[in-house]
């Protein structure tokens, strides 16, 4: 096979932040084919027909149900759905995968137990298992009858997941490997019968291994937790467990590189479960909001609850955007990969983006959560309702598979490190942009018409905002930027904010060109409103953060710039995300 | 044994429905579409029969392109080829010309057995299964829950009024229009999903004398129910022959049970 015949245009990680995309570069939800509908809908008839039924249950830890549940789910083939065909799975596309995992997002608890069990708990298996283990296990757990779990965390080790403790050491006669040390919050950890355990060998080399569960492995009591609570969350105490040589993940002491790359993984699929949950916790308010009566009409034609929905729907409808334009990337560059490494590069170029999805996603969902809460007024409040579990269920997002806050400062980051190694051409770009800012000569936006002109123009100024923050933080702080954590949030918030804003308008622009601007005119209102929020949030960002690096004549002409980049006429989103709360209002479901 | 499945698409059980400018059919713009619920039964009683017996079940739709979406859900949860009888506005036949269209698209094919629902979810006329048996000659049976088709007859359990069944015998081949309920439909494995894009959709377009002609029937105006609002007062002041009185009612008026 030569070389030049593999080779394929794979577009650099956070290189949105500098060149232009087309319409048809990205991928939407417009682009599933029938295949992915099916999909998405015999997952969606699984979870509502089974899982959803035995919330109750599972909240009872009715591991037995957990178990059974798992094996429809494999039956159906929702665990194999990314396993290769040769060790028992199905082989799809990534975006099969994600699909699965959106529906599955529409019970919190069950997308975590199976965010174990097709997520972080076989991951490592499939790109970094040797073939007698891949040989051994994948069949299983693609059937449903091996429940697995991914052990990272310890009690001293959470963020900081590489000074774990527990140690692995090799048998005298080289034949397994012996481990010791506990963990902590291992989801599925009550009832797996396989666990993925970070440990490190001979005290130092941070390295993975499958373990199975035997007498010297034990769980821990369950952990009383706020949301998730039909998933199982335990410690775990490993004293003298063995495991074969053959069950190492990798090689000794490159347990990190799983680690972290078995966590884009991990971020893109929570970005995906939280787009399903939103969608459903959409639903669910629409209907009660046109259900609930209160001064002789129902709730939702009230402005306030209206501005509520159009809301809710935009960060839902912006964040599935986000989903799906990262998993073209994804699926473009893994797709053909030839072996398990080309694969991991293929994800890992993408990590800044799937740490936005984490965390926007992540965010957006706990807001559509709290404002379910609210329009069901007092029954938001009530465990009789809906709305007071998908709060309580929501919250978690923030915290696992990396806090938000460490996966803001990865967003910068990881976008710094591919432009110091030269691959993403950042640093020139952002000195021709800082020429620009000093140039008296700068364009400003000007009022175009034509549809999207607007809001193309604003997702482009985010990004030269972008830009130009960044830019001024590596000159100013140089190699110690790492350390400045305010800054660095600041700036993710407005990268996570341009990503979003150039990815829904050309996800518009591609609706536009596919079926007219009419048929669109309720995903155009959606647009515009995020756009022109979102360019406010930068706005405040971009100060405060260039408040905090720079002073005098020098903050004076970035302040203008910023100006100049983002000047522009706001719009009536009141009346924009009125026309928007209608649609979902006649439709009585998320309808976009 | 070769079963044919009739399948209808309809609205969304869900959808809010818009009544059109004149009157005459609900708002089309942006529905969102099923599988007619008792036609899935009549599918999954077609994938049983050939699981127990082998064979071959053929599913059939009429319809627009949107359609198709029907069929490959039914061949995703196991038929194993397709016939699309293509139209834009075949979805609102009456039920004569929209029989003769199905029957003339099935006729060659010498089913052992036709089956569809009892009923469609949005006209619910009930009848063109039952014409259709009669334009092929066949002998049929309507509502049935129950069916043995193990030697070369038939053996039926049909529903009738208040609770009451009947066991039936019959020759094959036949007409069987399948009640909702009855069973519990499978799901349309990702490896079933996979496998139905190599399978055979053929699609035949209805010839105008079949769908056209003095229509026996049409719908002049449809419009939402009135609602009027009719108060009785149960057991005249006592209490346990009141709630009597109203499980009748809610098992025979309601029929919530
Ligand atoms: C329900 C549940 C299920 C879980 N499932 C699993 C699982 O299956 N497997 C597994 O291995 N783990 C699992 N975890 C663990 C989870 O990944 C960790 O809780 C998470 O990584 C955070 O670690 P921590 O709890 O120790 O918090 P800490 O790391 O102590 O963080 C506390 C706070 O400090 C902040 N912080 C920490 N370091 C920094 C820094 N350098 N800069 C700025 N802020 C910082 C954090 O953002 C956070 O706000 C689970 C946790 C829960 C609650």
């Amino acid at each position: 096979m030569s070389a030049v015949a593999e080779e394929k245009k794979i577009i650099a990680g956070g290189s949105f932040l500098i060149e232009e995309r087309t319409p048809e570069e990205i991928f939407t939800p417009e682009d599933f084919t029938d295949e992915h509908r099916m999909i998405a809908e015999t997952t969606r008839e699984f979870v509502d027909n089974e899982v959803r039924p035995a919330t109750e249950e599972l909240e009872q830890h009715n591991w037995q149900l957990a178990r059974e549940l798992i094996r429809k789910a494999a039956e159906l083939g929702l665990i194999g759905v990314n396993i290769p065909e040769e060790y028992g799975g199905l082989g799809l596309d990534q975006t099969s995968g994600a699909i699965v995992g959106e529906m599955m997002g529409r019970s919190a608890s069950f997308a975590t137990t199976l965010g174990a069990q097709s997520g972080i708990g076989l991951t490592p298996i499939i790109y970094f298992g040797t073939e007698a283990a891949k040989q051994k296990y994948l069949p299983k757990i693609a059937a449903g009858e091996l429940i697995t779990a991914y052990a990272l965390t310890e009690a001293g080790s959470g963020s900081d997941a590489m000074a774990a403790k527990a140690t692995a050491r090799l048998s005298a006669d080289g034949t397994h490997y012996v481990l010791n040390g506990e963990k902590m919050w291992i989801t599925n950890g009550g009832f797996a019968d396989v666990f993925v355990v970070f440990a490190k060998v001979d005290g130092d080399k941070f390295s993975g291994f499958i373990v199975e569960r035997q007498p010297g492995l034990t769980s821990g009591a369950e952990e009383h937790k706020m949301g998730i609570k039909g998933s199982s969350t335990t410690a775990l105490v490993l004293s003298d467990v063995t495991t074969p040589v053959e069950n190492l993940l990798g090689e000794v002491g490159k347990g990190a590189k799983i680690a972290f790359n078995i966590l884009n993984f991990g971020r893109f699929k929570l970005g995906s479960m939280c787009s399903g949950g939103m969608k459903l916790m959409i639903r669910e308010a629409v209907r009660y909001a046109n259900e609930r009566h209160q001064f002789g009409r129902p709730i939702s034609s009230f402005g306030a609850i209206k501005a509520k929905l159009a809301e809710m729907a935009i960060r839902a409808w912006v964040g599935e955007t986000l989903v799906y334009r990262t998993l073209g990337l994804i699926e473009n560059a893994i797709s053909g990969a030839q072996d398990s490494e080309a694969k991991l590069r293929g994800i890992e170029e993408y990590a800044a983006e799937c740490s936005i999805i984490k965390v926007a996603l992540s965010e957006s969902c706990d807001f559509v959560a709290d404002e379910m809460v609210q329009i069901y007024g007092g029954y938001g409040y009530s465990a009789d309702y809906p709305a007071e579990g998908a709060y309580r269920d929501s919250r978690i997002n923030r915290i696992f598979e990396g806090t938000n806050e460490i996966n803001r400062m990865l967003i910068p980051g990881r976008i710094m490190k591919s432009a110091l190694s030269g691959k993403l051409a950042l640093l020139p770009a952002a000195q021709k942009l800082m020429d620009e800012v000093l140039s008296p000569t700068l364009g400003a936006l000007d009022e175009d018409a034509g549809v999207l002109a607007v809001e193309a123009k604003l997702a482009a100024a985010a990004k030269k905002v972008a830009l130009m923050t960044l830019g001024t933080a590596v000159q100013k702080y140089m190699t110690a930027l790492a350390g400045q954590q305010e800054v660095l949030m600041g700036i993710a918030d407005i990268i996570m904010d341009a990503y979003a804003m150039e990815s829904s308008v050309l996800r518009a622009q591609k609706l536009v060109a596919v079926q007219g601007e009419e048929q669109s005119a309720r995903h155009l209102d959606m647009v515009s409103v995020f756009c022109h929020d979102a360019i406010d949030r930068i706005e405040t960002h971009a100060k405060q953060t260039l408040a905090a690096m720079s002073e005098g004549d020098e903050l004076r002409t970035l302040l203008a710039a910023l100006r100049r980049f983002t000047k522009r006429t706001p719009i009536n989103t009141v009346a924009a995300r009125q026309r928007i709360a209608d649609v979902l209002i006649k439709a009585n479901r998320y309808a976009y | 044994m070769k079963i044919i499945v009739l399948m209808k698409q309809v609205a969304n059980k869900d959808a809010i429905l818009r009544i059109n400018k004149d009157a005459t059919w609900i708002e089309e713009g942006d529905l969102s579409y099923e599988v007619n619920e008792s036609d899935g039964y009549a599918l999954e009683e077609a994938l049983r029969l050939k699981e127990k017996h082998g064979g071959e079940v053929v599913v059939c739709s009429m319809g627009p392109q949107r359609v198709k979406a029907v069929i490959k859900d039914a061949l995703a949860r196991g038929a194993d080829r397709a016939i699309h009888v293509v139209g834009d506005e075949l979805t609102r036949l009456a039920p004569l010309p929209a029989a003769r269209a199905l029957a003339e698209a099935i006729r060659a094919e010498q089913a052992d057995l036709i089956m569809t629902g009892l009923q469609s979810d949005d006209n619910g006329y009930g009848q063109t299964g039952v014409i259709v048996a009669e334009l092929l000659g066949l002998p049929h049976a309507t509502i049935v829950i129950e069916l043995d088709a193990s030697d070369d007859k038939l053996r039926v359990k049909r529903e009738l009024e208040n609770g009451w069944y009947q066991w039936y015998e019959m020759p094959r081949p036949a007409l069987l229009t399948i009640q909702s309920g009855i069973s519990q439909i499978r799901y349309a494995t990702l490896k079933g999903i996979m496998a139905a894009k190599k399978k055979e959709i053929r699609e035949v377009a209805p010839t105008s004398d079949m769908t056209s002609g003095a229509p026996d029937q049409r719908i002049t105006k449809i419009y939402f129910p009135q609602k009027t609002k009719q108060t009785q007062f149960l057991g005249d002041g006592d209490a346990k022959a009141g709630a009597a009185q109203l499980a009748e009612k809610l098992r025979t008026e309601a029929r919530v049970f």
